[in-house]
């Protein structure tokens, strides 16, 4: 089936573009860009007047709950959530039941996804079996089945040399590993950022030197080997500067961070409440401060999720026993859009960050709109209004901090190989 | 003035004016405690019921004694004979006793906040008899009654706090109440058991020695070191710890003459207290416990809204 896309902002960082373009899609593949494109009759138009048209946008850090705890979330709701939240294409994490460690379950979630998911799903293996930070996973069949990067997320690889043997290895296999930086015994049983907001509240703390300690090791780490390094889900001032430093040096490293980083502070966990409940915590000002700096200046390469369903049973407890986690597939683009709002960030450079930029750390042949490439397009209407509402979630749970929110901007349409998969 | 409460959760949630009205109750509840038939009819026919999930005596028993000198029947119910142990979620164990039709469920708990998440889904009054490391404010009002018995006032008195504030709901109740009724506080302990930004908890002070919280102090409240709460990590050991933090004879002589000793209990003797303080002039510890119960029969009552019957 082809398709015209007419007359939108076609904003494509990979190629330079800004400006009002018509897009015509054969075969599931970007065809031509151009203005006035004519296309053959029968072609399917969109009218994207007034609508921004970007290459279809990755989630790099999801958890689609798919195999193990499907009450959660499933490969089907995971990837219709993606789809409504204007994602192309998700980066699933290994933490299901069994582990993602091998070819079986790498093979099943992308069978799944190919027979069944709305989007494009890219498996993440993990670092080391059943990732239990023991010993290294099989990352040479993991990649040949389809995995794109491997982590332990969730866990960090407390293991100093463990971690340091997962770099060497995992270069020579050519994938890359994806830090979950945290120092355990500074977490301790800490539920919530440590600061004045724990103190109120009598909550046990976890300091940001937690996240901050781990970063640096595993920085530190990717300098000396040389290897690739992805930090997931950063969330302080601390982090980022050694982050910054490290790029500067020429260290390997790449990192992302997630919208309720830029968008809540430790006062959301006020009347103790669990959807604000997440690791790493929601930190301060000053924190919410650099990683909108650091988004600016290029320190932060992407935007992701990290996508954490949680059935109500696991959420609508005391505050110390609910699970860490929220969804945020079907916010992401909103609260991203903020950022150009209130002019941190431009709108090439968020396309930068959630579409082309967690392609080229995945090394997955999207994230661009060149003709011959594969026709992920998500199509922006900036204007739309609309309030998040946990009814009308495509996902299977409705963990938000962000439900009650009127926000501005949505995906008007999801394309997936030149295939309408959402509709606004 | 009347108290508008359903529930009575932390006293930094309640204004001066609803402390002062709870201190004033209690202080006209403990005529019944001195009389030889200690009960009044005033909660007749209401249901309490105590559910405790942390082990506790002096507080269980006190909210006990409270209940029935005011004639309500009380249950107990105690962690290790609950559902808990079956699994059974906190909600779900509250709905089958709000079921029971209760007037009134005391709660003890160790997660901070659970006192909040209970309030908000049961519709009978919930009273916080200590949940985790956030308030205890029956602990709270007890001391702020015992220190007025003694000075007749509030205001203007410097107030020493020594010990674990990290891990003292005490602490919390106690700040929140004595900074709201004009008391100066000054607070004391090993650097591992101050939390970070507990100045802004009201304006208090946070001092580098034991010496200079309570020099010329007029009430010094020495925390207990929770040795089961927590880590290993936080001093090298009780030794050290009663050396720098401890309040013996000697250093009480930095206080005022007459300075108050309290301690909410239990005591871990020659630790936080040597026996010549805990057992000294100075202490007012058992004075606490009893103010404990007049200060839970005014509690109590508030929430329940009744009227008082004296006769």
């Amino acid at each position: 089936m082809n398709l015209l896309i007419q007359g939108g902002r076609v904003i494509d960082p990979s190629q330079g573009i800004d400006e009002v373009l018509d897009i015509l899609v054969e075969n599931g593949a970007v065809k031509e860009l151009g203005k006035g494109v004519k296309a053959p009759s029968g072609t399917e138009t969109i009218d994207a007047s007034g609508l921004i048209v970007t290459p279809g946008l990755i989630d790099m850090h999801v958890h689609l709950r798919d195999p193990g705890h499907e009450y959660k979330e499933d490969i089907v709701s995971g990837t219709k959530a993606a789809a409504a939240g204007g994602f192309t294409s998700v980066a699933c994490m290994p933490n299901t039941k069994p582990v993602n460690d091998n070819k079986a379950v790498t093979s099943y979630i992308i069978a799944k996804a190919k027979a069944e998911g709305s989007v494009n799903v890219f498996p993440v293996g993990s670092i080391t079996q059943g990732s239990k930070g023991e010993l290294l996973s099989e990352m040479g069949e993991l990649k040949e089945s389809g995995c794109v990067a491997v982590s332990d997320d969730g866990h960090p690889v407390t293991n100093s040399e463990l971690m340091r043997r997962a770099l060497e290895y995992a270069k020579g296999m050519g994938i890359m590993v994806i830090s979950h930086a945290e120092d355990l015994s500074l977490v301790g049983a800490g539920v919530m950022n440590e600061g004045f907001v724990s103190t109120e509240l009598g909550l046990k703390g976890i300091p940001w030197a937690a996240e901050d300690a781990a970063t640096a090791r595993d920085v530190y780490l990717a300098e000396f080997t040389d290897s690739p390094l992805h930090i997931a889900h950063v969330s302080t001032k601390g982090s980022l500067r050694i982050i910054r430093n490290a790029k500067a040096r020429g260290v390997k490293v790449t990192c992302e961070t997630a919208p309720h980083y830029f968008s809540l502070t430790d006062d959301a966990v006020r009347g103790y409440d669990t959807n604000a409940k997440m690791n790493p915590p929601l930190r301060t000002a000053d924190d919410v401060t650099a990683v909108k700096e650091a988004l600016k200046d290029g320190t932060i390469d992407a935007i992701a999720t990290d996508h954490a369903p949680h059935h109500i049973d696991e959420k609508d407890l005391e505050f110390n026993e609910a699970l860490n986690g929220i969804v945020g597939l079907e916010t992401s683009l909103t609260l991203s859009l903020r950022l150009v709002e209130e002019g941190v960030l431009t709108l090439p450079v968020l396309v930068d960050k959630m579409a082309c930029n967690p392609a080229k750390i995945l090394g997955i042949d999207r994230g661009t709109l060149k003709p011959g490439s594969v026709a992920d397009i998500t199509v922006i209407d900036p204007k739309a209004t609309w309030t998040v509402d946990a009814d009308k979630l495509a996902s299977k749970s409705k963990n938000s901090p962000f439900l009650g929110w009127e926000v501005k901007g949505a995906a008007a349409f999801t394309i997936v190989g030149g295939k309408v998969v959402y509709k606004r | 003035m009347g108290f508008k409460h359903k529930d009575i959760i932390a006293l930094k949630d309640l204004s001066k004016d609803e402390i002062e009205l709870l201190i004033s109750t209690a202080e006209n509840m403990r005529e019944i405690n001195s009389r030889d038939i200690k009960k009044v009819p005033t909660l007749r026919g209401k249901t309490i019921i105590n559910l405790f999930y942390e082990s506790s005596t002096r507080t269980r028993t006190s909210f006990e004694i409270a209940g029935k000198r005011l004639s309500a029947d009380t249950v107990n119910i105690t962690a290790s004979t609950s559902s808990a142990t079956k699994g059974e979620t906190l909600l779900d164990t509250a709905k089958n006793l709000e079921a029971m039709k209760p007037d009134i469920v005391v709660m003890r708990h160790a997660v901070s906040g659970s006192h909040y998440f209970l309030a908000k889904r049961l519709s009978c009054s919930i009273i916080n008899a200590g949940d985790g490391a956030h308030e205890h404010p029956s602990q709270g009002l007890l001391d702020m009654l015992t220190i007025k018995d003694r000075y007749g006032r509030l205001d203007g008195l410097k107030v020493a706090i020594v010990g674990d504030i990290t891990h003292s709901r005490v602490a919390r109740s106690d700040i929140a109440g004595f900074t709201m009724m004009g008391s100066r506080v000054f607070l004391a302990g090993p650097p591992t058991m101050m939390p970070p930004g507990v100045e802004r908890l009201g304006n208090v002070t946070v001092c580098a020695t034991m010496k200079e919280a309570i020099q010329d102090a007029d009430v010094i409240i020495m925390l207990r070191i929770q040795q089961e709460r927590q880590g290993k990590t936080l001093i090298p050991n009780t030794r050290e710890y009663s050396r720098y933090y401890g309040l013996n004879p000697e250093n009480l002589k930095w206080a005022k003459p007459d300075a108050m000793v309290m301690h909410p209990g239990p005591i871990n003797r020659g630790v936080e207290l040597s026996s010549y303080v805990a057992d000294g002039a100075n202490s007012h510890v058992l004075k606490q416990v009893e103010n404990g119960v007049a200060v839970r029969m005014a509690m109590l009552y508030h929430v329940s809204g009744g009227t008082l019957v004296t006769e």
